[in-house]
């Protein structure tokens, strides 16, 4: 479904991603950890078409489509789905005005007729419930005044709406409580299904307990340095990620 | 230097002179028009103007337009609302259409006539007024609006009446050969107690060559209400300068909006005197410009009295090589203490040739008060854009709805839902990026402004 090949990614002279190399089958869970400012969200960005990074070298391809050439809207359509670890507040833009929108630019794609406004409320309502997120919310300015908590589960809302193919998580459980993590991950699974993959980039082992991948990556100064099933998860958290790379060492990618 | 510009530049208007009326005004008119010939256009090097060319004005000569163009209800259209409010008073090339017009509508108490009738009928109302309140010895264009006017809208409150229902005020200009010009001269007198809302649109077709030299006054008594909004949307080859001269006593509430789409060469000259205490005023404006437009936004706020609030908060959304210009002065005059007064000015700028002038001024006397200011000029946000897209919105969509949502703010000042639809109407025809939104707003509108106004206040102090 995707396949990343020898990606090289930067930011004007600055090298982040040096060569990552990830294969993702339908309907598998793909977790990526590593430490701060080693590239998981610069990975997440460039999957989504963020066009602040440039890729220089590599590629990436999604059901057979080369992802690297289609926009950031595109790549939406395709059903790549990037919840944010932070989340952008845009004043004057009402949450549901934006979901509708967003709603039936993928349907214009699919050649489908815009959404009736009894459907969209329902699905509004039975999304919503599913991540506990007050609908109230729909009516306010995306995000703006949002609590941490509240801006996460909004992207997982907004992703059970999208039911995109491949969803992206990062760092979705950062500044969640253990009630609010629960029900995201909750959420999470139950979008789970033999047609649809996740990445899950996260610090925190403990949210694997919930979403339990099929595999863990380890990535280090722009490289997977390290690739298990859940149990390197558990390692990771023993040895930390000194204890990873020390191990890794030797295993430097070549080329 | 200067003089001799000026010399120049006035030369056209000679013809002119002999065209000033002569009726009871006619002193006050001999006066201005020596003062418009000693003064001249204004230059950029006047501290006033220095934004501004007048040039482009200065160098044209106008004629007066002809008095029979021909216009029909259906090229009014575009210019009404959905619903239309109360009343319709409609202007032909500076002249007062009663065939087109409809006042039938008005409640009791609410006196609404062309000022041409109205200097005939209505002398002894208008004398204490027309012409005392806006400075024909200092400013050029007033004073040639002074010397020539001949017809605008007379709009009078009696004591205690409360007028819900806004009366709209069209002032159309039409095409023609040689370039024309008009001295539009609206009086506005709410007596106390009373309550009026007014909408000006003022509409011309693009490519036209003309001028609007219009000059308005407003009376606001004790405790009376004027709620006013000028919606600009002249020819993209037109001049206006629009003049707005308010005057209000105690506990009065003056709210004008100023909503520029349209004209090459706009300058709104906005001027309170709040002359009682606890008099408020808010000015509203959005400017949403492109191509080679231009707009200036001139206020003048002076707090004469203590306990009195006054609100300025500007928008302007500024492509391809527009410019804006804004600058608000607020005096505080000794006397005025416990004077609130807040002024911003927010402009978001789509093209790299697009620019804006901004310049607050204080002049604070008194020691017990609050001012703030404050201005920002930013570009559409990418982080905004990215995410949208990353939601399917396409890169088009996405950045105009953010233009909306930037407009929204403004829009949502005022407080006519069919005048809001209008705007947002103008807004999305402007938003030339391919895909506009074609379903419904993107923002519900309160209708309570107080809310508005203490949610802008929030947002700034945090
Ligand atoms: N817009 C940007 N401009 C400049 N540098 C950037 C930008 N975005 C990311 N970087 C840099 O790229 C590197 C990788 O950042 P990235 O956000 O991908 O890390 P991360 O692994 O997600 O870290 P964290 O765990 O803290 O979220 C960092 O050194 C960061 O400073
Ligand atoms: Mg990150």
């Amino acid at each position: 479904m995707l396949e990343i090949t020898n990606l090289h990614a930067q930011i004007g002279d600055h090298k982040i991603l040096k060569g990552i190399n990830l294969t993702i089958n339908p309907g598998e869970v793909h977790s990526i950890m590593g430490p701060n400012g080693s590239g998981k969200s610069t990975l997440a960005s460039v999957l989504a078409g963020n066009e602040n990074f440039e890729v220089t070298e590599g590629s990436i391809t999604f059901n057979g489509k080369d992802v690297l050439e289609l926009a950031a809207e595109e790549r939406a359509w395709e059903g790549i789905f990037l919840a944010f670890q932070y989340p952008v507040e845009i004043p004057g833009v009402s949450t549901s005005y934006f979901l509708k929108a967003a709603m039936n630019a993928m349907r214009k794609n699919k050649g489908l007729p815009e959404i009736e406004a009894a459907e969209f409320l329902k699905l509004v309502e039975q999304k919503s419930k599913m991540v506990a997120l007050d609908d109230r919310l729909m009516g306010r300015a995306i995000n703006e005044g949002f609590s941490g908590g509240e801006k996460k589960r909004n992207e997982v809302f907004q992703m059970a709406m999208m039911e995109p193919k491949l969803g992206i998580l990062d760092e979705t459980d950062s500044g969640l409580d253990i009630d609010a993590l629960k029900i995201v991950a909750n959420g999470v699974n139950k979008l789970r299904g033999p047609d649809r993959s996740f990445i899950v980039v996260t610090h925190y082992q403990r949210l694997l307990d919930y979403i339990v991948p099929d595999y863990v990556h380890v990535l280090v100064d722009g490289r997977i340095v390290k690739s298990g099933d859940k149990t390197l998860a558990l390692e990771l958290e023993k040895k930390g990620y000194a204890g990873i790379i020390a191990e890794s060492g030797a295993a430097q990618p070549v080329g | 230097m200067t003089a001799v510009d000026t010399k120049q530049d006035i030369q056209h208007w000679s013809d002119w002179k002999a065209r000033m009326p002569k009726d009871w005004l006619a002193p006050a008119r001999e006066a201005a028009m020596a003062r418009f010939e000693a003064l001249g256009f204004p230059t950029t090097r006047h501290e006033e103007w220095k934004y501004t060319s007048t040039a482009p004005i200065a160098r044209q000569s106008f004629v007066a337009p002809s008095a029979d163009a021909k216009v029909t209800a259906a090229d009014l259209d575009r210019y009404l609302f959905a619903e239309q409010p109360g009343a319709l008073a409609v202007f032909v090339n500076g002249r007062f259409s009663d065939s087109l017009s409809d006042l039938s509508a008005l409640p009791k108490g609410i006196t609404v006539m062309s000022l041409a009738a109205a200097l005939e009928s209505q002398r002894d109302v208008l004398e204490p007024h027309l012409t005392k309140h806006a400075d024909y010895r200092e400013h050029a264009f007033c004073a040639l609006n002074t010397a020539l006017f001949t017809d605008g809208i007379f709009v009078h409150v009696s004591e205690g009446t409360l007028v819900e229902r806004p009366l709209h005020v069209l002032y159309l200009t039409t095409p023609s050969d040689d370039p024309t010009a008009a001295f539009p001269r609206n009086i506005y007198i709410a007596e106390p107690n009373s309550k009026v809302r007014l909408v000006e649109t003022y509409g011309g077709q693009n490519g036209s060559v003309y001028f609007n030299n219009a000059v308005t006054e407003f009376v606001a008594r004790d405790n009376a209400i004027i709620d006013h909004y000028q919606v600009q949307r002249e020819s993209t080859d037109a001049f206006q300068v629009s003049t707005r001269q308010v005057f209000q006593t105690r506990d009065s509430n003056v709210s004008s909006h100023t909503l520029a789409f349209g004209g090459r060469l706009v300058r709104n000259n906005i001027n309170t005197l709040l002359d009682g205490e606890n008099a408020n005023c808010m000015f509203n404006g959005l400017s949403v410009l492109r191509g080679e437009q231009h707009v200036d936004n001139h206020l003048r706020v002076d707090h004469a009295q203590p306990h009195c609030n006054s609100w300025e908060f500007f928008k302007g959304i500024y492509d391809d090589s527009s410019r804006g210009a804004f600058c608000g002065r607020i005096i505080v005059r000794e006397d005025a203490q416990k004077t609130d007064a807040k002024q911003s000015n927010m402009s978001l700028l789509l093209s790299r040739d697009a620019m804006i002038d901004t310049k607050p001024q204080l002049e604070i006397l008194a020691d017990d008060v609050k001012c703030t200011h404050g201005a920002t000029v930013g570009q559409l946000d990418d982080e905004a854009i990215f995410y949208l897209r990353s939601r399917g919105v396409s890169v088009d969509a996405a950045r105009s709805l953010l233009i909306y949502a930037f407009a929204g703010e403004s829009i949502g000042q005022v407080r006519i839902a069919a005048l809001r639809d209008k705007l947002q109407d103008l807004l999305s025809e402007r938003l030339h990026y391919g895909e506009s939104l074609t379903f419904g707003r993107p923002f519900e509108y309160s209708d309570d402004f107080a809310d508005l106004v203490r949610a802008a206040d929030r947002r700034r102090e945090t």
